[in-house]
């Protein structure tokens, strides 16, 4: 019966130790496939945010420049995208280009001159609205939208112009504003920059 | 725990008020994110360990800030609520 018992228990042990080596064979497996599939991911996701800005609307370029300042703050990297009505903010209402066809011209008159010229996605009031709220910014120590732009330059936010849509819309290269970081580029810069953005946004 | 876990833990007012910063950064003049861009401006002018003190009179602050030291790995130590403003205590990582 000792015997027996001694077999067994010894029997046992052997079978735990068999065990113990393919299980560390597997865990180290499994720990390289994990090891990969990470390094993938920390490539893939960076501490990045990318926004599309669409809106060519005070209050909605307001609220890209406030996310964007705040984002750069909190050191993400921000990589803006401004397609069609926004390249009105981008203006600068000092530059007009020269060699612009009959169509662009209507365009660019019919258009807002930069940034102080945008108006509200609601109670315009026919530009009472925006003196308004530029008012109360002022009144409540907001920083102006031009202040943002410059903070935005300072702290490394890249702004990327749409070709496709500044070609639509008649607007040249030389009427947009001295901007530190200004690119000019097509959607699939947009499209691979979001793709390694941990935050996508679009206004 | 000691010391360590009354940082970890919020400090109350009365504990706060005893501390004195390496750095104070009057944000009172700006809304947000005003205080936060002059929190990230300031954090360069301490070294590790030293203790910024921001004064905010914007309410989101208060919020904004806990979560920029979470991200940055500061310690955010507490605040000290005023009638009209923020005292926002916090330790260089």
């Amino acid at each position: 019966m000792q015997t027996y018992l001694y077999n067994q228990a010894h029997h046992n042990q052997f079978i735990m130790e068999d065990t113990k080596t393919t299980d560390f064979a597997e865990m180290q497996a499994q720990m390289d496939v994990l090891k990969k599939k990470i390094a993938k991911l920390e490539k893939s996701r960076k501490d990045q945010l990318s926004m599309a800005v669409v809106s060519g609307d005070l209050d909605k370029i307001l609220a890209a420049m406030v996310i964007s300042v705040a984002a750069a703050a909190m050191d993400t990297q921000v990589k803006l995208f401004f397609s069609f009505w926004s390249l009105s903010a981008l203006r600068d209402p000092k530059k007009s280009p020269k060699g612009k066809d009959f169509i662009s011209t209507m365009f660019g008159f019919m258009l807002p001159k930069g940034k102080d010229k945008l108006s509200l996605s609601n109670l315009n009031m026919c530009g009472m609205g925006p003196m308004m709220i530029k008012m109360l910014m002022k009144k409540q120590n907001v920083m102006s939208l031009g202040e943002m732009f410059k903070q935005a330059g300072e702290l490394g936010v890249e702004i990327t112009v749409c070709e496709m849509s500044m070609g639509l819309m008649g607007f040249k290269k030389e009427e947009f504003i001295d901007y530190p970081n200004l690119r000019f580029a097509g959607a699939a810069t947009f499209v691979a920059d979001a793709g390694d953005s941990s935050i996508q946004l679009f206004i | 725990m000691g010391v360590w876990g009354l940082i970890l833990n919020n400090m109350t007012a009365e504990e706060l008020t005893g501390i004195t910063a390496d750095l104070v950064v009057d944000a009172r003049g700006t809304a947000c994110p005003g205080p936060l861009l002059a929190a990230k401006k300031a954090i360069g002018e301490i070294e590790s360990g030293e203790i910024m003190e921001i004064l905010s009179a914007d309410e989101g602050t208060k919020h904004d800030i806990p979560r920029w030291c979470d991200k940055m790995e500061h310690d955010f130590l507490g605040v000290i609520e005023t009638d009209s403003y923020t005292r926002l205590f916090l330790k260089k990582a």
